[in-house]
């Protein structure tokens, strides 16, 4: 990554050449090449998002007491790993891990396999009332979950769900947003001729979803699943309503550490860097499919 | 399915013989199966659809009526089944509460103040982005990493940022000769540090959407444009905004529904986190309003009378984009 922003402004220079060389080429739109300016704004705005992070991981390695001296800390120290202890320790962080990873699996699991079978529906099928429902699944995306919190906080505290991890599943698992999404890539990606030509065989309903939907769908549930996971994984209203400190999910934890029932500055930066070094894996992993996702999912909106 | 077992009890390959009685099983063998095609191409549709729609209703659509019925009754936390009738009681004294009409405010202008910025950012970014350039991918990853950072952590880190005596943000300001500034307690401080922690979220996801239209454009429109003489800036005036236009007016609306539910940032950004937004309520939110009214202050009842009327904002909201996008069709 290093070399690649170091490299940037250098190779800048022959392109202008070429530029030149052909000025009426590159007039249009999206077609012109990045001069060095572009590169700086752009890496300036990469700073900008990155640096946040960078300095968690540098409070994270310090002790309390450097955090509080004026000229703030720019550089690791080398109590990174004392501090991760520590938060993993008081702030049940094992746990909350554990129960996120449960959690974020779960919603993205039902949100994709749901998601897919509706928006195969959508996408394919013909019924009645087909369009009137549509609509009603968009709609639903306008509402958000904050609304309907207080029944559903007193639904679980009459089930005795407080405290279990099911009150912060099932309210997530499925979502409108994967129906459309999985609807609107269905509707390109699965010829209508491959379905006819399975339904001539004879196949019924559910070995078409099983042998045809699943594999022609297999990319886009993959990267319906990560932005799902994401989005699941850092989930924070309900979850401080529906748990306590006793089975939190991580962002529940890291409201405990915030809360001052551990005043250590780095303490709480250790734990903000453990609850988001997973995602920033994913990140690391699939970035190019989740940007994919979202610019897919965002055009045809 | 398991109508299957008497399909396989007579095979096809029974040869001869009854020659009478085949025809007869045949033909209800193929009617079956034929009803059953018709069946399950008639229902299978529903069945697809309908654990989305029954999830839905349970959790979605059911509580949302029922925040109404609980609005209209005295309900408190420590007893959350017992529901006692009041009327409108819940939303009187909500109207007459300083702190709902403050949080009204607070939510309108952090809106604002986060919103605008943030998608001006991102049209300049994705305009940036859609230059033929090295390392494009890296640069749309990068910008991802703040989406992928919770509220939580993102505020926690902020709030350190912000910090009055020791923060980083004000030493980098002194710097610059600029005096310390409380940031927490200030009212328009807090509510400028707030907003940031959403930008800095959400600006590089915006960026993607924009660039995602901005690719759809088709190319000719720039090409035509270039041949009448357009500036780079005309093109982007007078070509990419307009028809960026549908994707601009979805970003607006979702990021305002996003704002009018503000939460995890007031709520984390207060040292030692009680739900007031700041020693003057001067970050309150309606989200955070709706948390302390219910979870403080133990009043579900009146919870749901907030829920409420953060609905109707919501549709207030939704009408008013829908009436917008309407005109900007017909122009």
């Amino acid at each position: 990554m290093a070399t690649l922003t170091e490299t940037a402004p250098e190779t800048t220079a022959p392109r202008r050449r070429r530029r030149r060389r052909a000025p009426k080429a590159g007039e249009a739109g999206g077609q012109h090449r990045a001069g060095k300016l572009t590169y700086a704004v752009l890496l300036l705005f990469t700073a900008i998002s990155l640096f946040p992070l960078i300095w968690t991981a540098i409070a994270a390695s310090r002790t309390n007491e450097r955090l509080a001296e004026t000229p703030p800390p720019l550089w690791f120290g080398g109590n990174l790993f004392s501090n991760m202890e520590t938060a993993w320790s008081d702030a049940n962080m094992g746990l909350a891990l554990f129960n996120t990873t449960l959690v974020a699996g779960a919603i993205a699991t039902g949100t994709v396999l749901f998601g897919t079978l509706a928006g195969f529906a959508f996408a394919k099928l013909r019924f009645r009332f087909k369009n009137l429902l549509m609509l009603l699944v968009i709609g639903t995306m306008m509402v958000p979950p904050q609304l309907s919190v207080v029944p559903l906080y007193m639904a679980i505290a009459k089930l005795e769900w407080i405290d279990q991890l099911q009150s912060v599943i099932l309210p997530f698992i499925v979502s409108a947003f994967g129906v459309f999404f999985m609807r609107q890539y269905l509707i390109q990606a699965l010829p209508s001729e491959l379905i006819e030509a399975a339904r001539v065989d004879g196949a019924s309903s559910v070995r078409v979803i099983w042998h045809v939907v699943f594999p022609a769908a297999r990319p886009a549930m993959a990267v319906l699943g990560m932005l799902t996971f994401v989005m699941a994984w850092n989930e924070f209203f309900w979850p401080i309503i529906a748990l306590t400190q006793e089975n939190p999910t991580v962002q529940v934890a890291l409201t405990s550490l915030g809360r001052g029932y551990i005043p250590d500055q780095s303490v709480i930066m250790a734990g903000a860097l453990l609850g988001t070094l997973p995602l920033l894996l994913l990140l690391l992993l699939f970035g190019r499919q989740i940007v994919g996702g979202i610019m897919h999912g965002a055009v045809k909106g | 399915m398991t109508q299957t077992g008497t399909a396989v009890d007579a095979p096809p390959s029974a040869e001869g013989g009854a020659a009478p009685k085949r025809p007869a099983t045949e033909d209800r063998r193929q009617k079956w199966r034929s009803r059953r095609y018709r069946w399950d191409a008639k229902f299978s549709p529903y069945a697809f659809i309908s654990p989305f729609f029954l999830f839905f209703a349970a959790f979605g659509l059911f509580p949302l009526l029922y925040t109404a019925w609980a609005s209209l009754h005295r309900v408190e936390l420590t007893a959350p089944t017992d529901m006692e009738w009041a009327g409108l009681h819940n939303y009187t004294r909500l109207f007459e509460d300083h702190f709902f009409w403050n949080s009204l405010w607070v939510t309108f202008t952090l809106a604002v103040l986060s919103t605008v910025p943030q998608l001006l950012m991102a049209m300049g970014l994705a305009h940036l982005l859609n230059y033929k350039m090295r390392g494009s991918s890296f640069f749309r990853v990068a910008m991802l990493a703040p989406y992928a950072t919770s509220v939580a952590a993102a505020t926690l880190v902020f709030a350190m940022l912000y910090g009055r005596d020791y923060g980083l943000i004000n030493w980098f300001l002194g710097l610059f000769g600029v005096d310390e500034i409380d940031w927490k307690s200030g009212d328009w401080t807090s509510k400028i540090a707030i907003s940031t922690i959403v930008i800095w979220r959400w600006t590089g996801y915006n960026t993607l959407i924009y660039l995602a239209a901005m690719q759809a454009v088709p190319h000719d429109l720039y090409e035509s444009a270039a041949l009448d003489g357009a500036s780079r800036w005309k093109q982007f005036r007078y070509v990419t905004i307009p028809s960026l236009r549908p994707t601009i007016l979805f970003t607006v609306v979702v990021s305002t529904i996003g704002s009018v539910q503000l939460f995890g940032e007031p709520l984390l950004f207060e040292e030692g986190a009680g739900a007031s937004g700041g020693p003057d309520h001067q970050f309150q939110t309606l989200g955070l309003y709706l948390y302390e009214q219910g979870w403080r202050n133990l009043h579900l009842g009146r919870a749901a009378a907030i829920a409420w009327v953060m609905f109707l904002i919501l549709v207030v909201i939704g009408i008013v984009f829908g009436l917008i996008s309407r005109r900007l069709r017909k122009s």
